[in-house]
């Protein structure tokens, strides 16, 4: 579900005149150069402030290694949608403001020499909102994935779908999931970073369908917003309602991970993710039957080679 | 176009047009649309169970999601239909405070979604198609509901529908509220009743963020473009029924024989299909949803 989601953009703290400013997490006053040399987070609490598109490429890809896919994706009206502004007038603020072509980037890249496919999120164009490009894009970076075998790894950032594509919006929902599918068939590892805030119809959808879901900690994750979940149930929300931890807690997720080991911890599990090895899926009733009847050696011998070139054939070729 | 020194028409053109256009957008309200809304919402119009009662000789009601509980805001089960089975599974709202309560008004919880998985997946089994039934403001947004996982289990639904190989239908029979709906609506065949409403918000909330103000819910009803029309229109759905006159709370088994009707043809065409075309079909349908531009083209 669309939304809006109040978040504690934590900018505009306690400005001074060189660009200070102080934490929300201890109140520590800290330049930009303290927080960009530590991944946006608070080097003496620890407070994960938001990141853009960019910086997280930075973060997560070796230097050099990114190169954008469909990048030439735009942004069409098909509902001539019309609210207080035009939307190809807010596409173009948001475009303006962040310098990026829409919520999403795809590309490929490498992190520490390992080879991915990297979907970032940017909740700074139009709230992370998804609709038909965010939706494509992402089709995209599955298909990408399928070809070459290298694993998915999406950084979700996002208020939810984009109202102002209406249906088609939702649908996105249904389109993303397809493609979750289809990887999942191959199979491709699918690794998904749940960062502040990811909310609506992007965790009824790709983010909650990964493989290892992963979350930054004290991000806001979930389905409704506080707001219409205080609106409907007419009471005040615990402290830590949604956040990471407490998504932790019930059972949601696998594994927070601090901004600053992301990278290392997310090559780790891909890793381990693709050191399987690969079982003959027969069924177990027709096993039986052809020991029995034959009965002899070679045919075991040869069902060994069988599962054996099977399993040789779908390894990854890396 | 003449020129005269110093005037610029083509910017007056350009600042005059935008401003018909906000015009036309801001006070032009097409009553109809809102008359849908209040249709699809009418308090005696037919729900998933009365549609069952109407169409199928027998049926039995699965219940319970093997996990936590039983979400009576959706039903499902399976029905002797034309000589065959069929699943059924849909959104369920109560008609007077009693059953409004129990049905949480046809909002459901993460069991509800997982009990539909699970009569999918039975269904898949045995080879019986299923039929979905849409009809709910939209998933209930509450902290036990988040905390059970309410968007894992509605992407796990969508997964689910993909994955099945049996054909599926579903019909939206009232209200589409947003991924409360679409977590039951992937599916080969999707069908809309006339005076239904499909959207990915309600026109209130929307409103109330982009327009600031709830009272402009007509207003974004119509911007949304959330009426079986307008859906046509998009591609969104492959067929509008038409309700009996004046509307399906007319006449239940009236419009319970229009969704027979379509039902049959539809399934008939999808059950002669090689199930992996047909599944792939359906990957390609909803890999085509969205328009956008590539290279300057508009793509749909």
């Amino acid at each position: 579900m669309a939304q809006k989601v109040s978040v504690d953009i934590s900018r505009r703290g306690g400005n001074n005149s060189n660009g200070a400013e102080s934490c929300p997490g201890c109140k520590e006053l800290l330049s930009p150069a303290d927080l960009s040399g530590n991944a946006m987070t608070c080097p003496h609490c620890g407070h994960h402030f938001r990141m853009n598109a960019r910086q997280r490429i930075e973060l997560l890809a070796d230097s050099g290694s990114w190169s954008e896919i469909a990048g030439n994706l735009r942004s069409a009206d098909p509902l001539e949608f019309f609210d207080l502004r035009p939307y190809p007038d807010r596409i173009e603020e948001a475009e303006y403001d962040t310098g990026l072509s829409e919520a999403m980037l795809v590309g490929r890249a490498r992190m520490n020499k390992m080879d991915v496919i990297l979907v970032v999120m940017d909740f700074g164009f139009m709230g992370g909102s998804m609709g038909s490009v965010v939706g494509e894009r992402f089709w995209r970076a599955t298909e990408e994935a399928m070809e070459t075998r290298f694993p998915l790894v999406v950084v979700c950032a996002s208020g939810g779908a984009r109202m102002q594509e209406g249906i088609l919006s939702l649908l996105q929902m249904a389109k993303t999931s397809c493609a979750v599918e289809l990887l999942a068939e191959v199979p491709v590892p699918f690794v998904s970073v749940l960062t502040n805030p990811t909310t609506g119809g992007v965790v009824a959808s790709f983010a909650t369908l990964a493989d290892v879901i992963i979350a930054e900690p004290g991000a806001l994750l979930c389905f409704s917003g506080p707001r219409v979940i205080e609106q409907t149930i007419k009471e005040k929300l615990p402290e830590d309602f949604g956040l990471a931890e407490s998504n932790m807690k019930h059972g949601q997720i696998d594994i927070i991970v601090p901004r600053t080991e992301l990278k290392d911890r997310l090559v780790q599990i891909l890793g381990l993710l693709e050191g399987g090895v690969a079982c003959a899926l027969q069924p177990l009733w027709e096993e039986e039957k052809s020991p029995s009847r034959r009965g002899g050696a070679i045919t075991q011998a040869l069902n060994r080679i069988k599962a054996f070139a099977n399993s040789s054939r779908r390894s990854p070729k890396r | 176009m003449p020129t005269l020194p110093g005037v610029h028409l083509k910017d007056e053109i350009t600042k005059i047009s935008q401003r018909l256009k906000e015009l036309g957008h801001g006070r032009h309200l097409d009553k109809a649309v809102w008359d849908k809304v209040e249709l699809a919402r009418h308090p005696k119009r037919p729900y998933t169970l009365d549609y069952i009662e109407h169409m199928f000789a027998g049926f039995i009601e699965l219940r319970g999601d093997r996990f936590f509980g039983d979400d009576p805001a959706i039903v499902g089960g399976l029905a002797a239909y034309q000589g065959r089975t069929l699943m059924v599974i849909g959104h369920q709202k109560g008609r007077d405070l009693n059953s409004r309560t129990l049905r949480n008004f046809g909002m459901p919880r993460p069991e509800g979604y997982r009990k539909a998985q699970r009569l999918m997946e039975l269904a898949d089994k045995f080879g019986i198609p299923v039929l979905t039934l849409i009809d709910t403001p939209g998933a209930f947004p509450g902290i036990a509901a988040e905390e059970r996982g309410q968007g894992g289990a509605i992407a796990k639904t969508l997964v689910c529908m993909a994955r099945l190989n049996v054909p599926t239908v579903s019909v939206i029979i009232g209200e589409g509220g947003s991924g409360g709906a679409l977590a039951l609506a992937l599916t080969d065949r999707v069908l809309m009743l006339e005076n239904s409403v499909y959207s990915v918000i309600s026109p209130e909330a929307c409103a109330a963020i982009l327009w600031k103000d709830s009272g402009e819910a007509h207003l974004a009803a119509q911007t949304l473009g959330m009426t079986s029309a307008d859906l046509s229109r998009l591609e969104v759905v492959d067929e509008v029924l038409p309700e009996p006159r004046g509307g399906a709370h007319r006449d239940h088994s009236a419009a319970a024989r229009i969704l027979k009707d379509a039902l049959e043809e539809q399934l008939r065409e999808l059950e002669t299909m090689n199930p992996r075309v047909r599944r792939k079909e359906r990957f390609d349908k909803f890999r085509r949803m969205g328009v956008w531009k590539e290279n300057g083209l508009t793509l749909f």
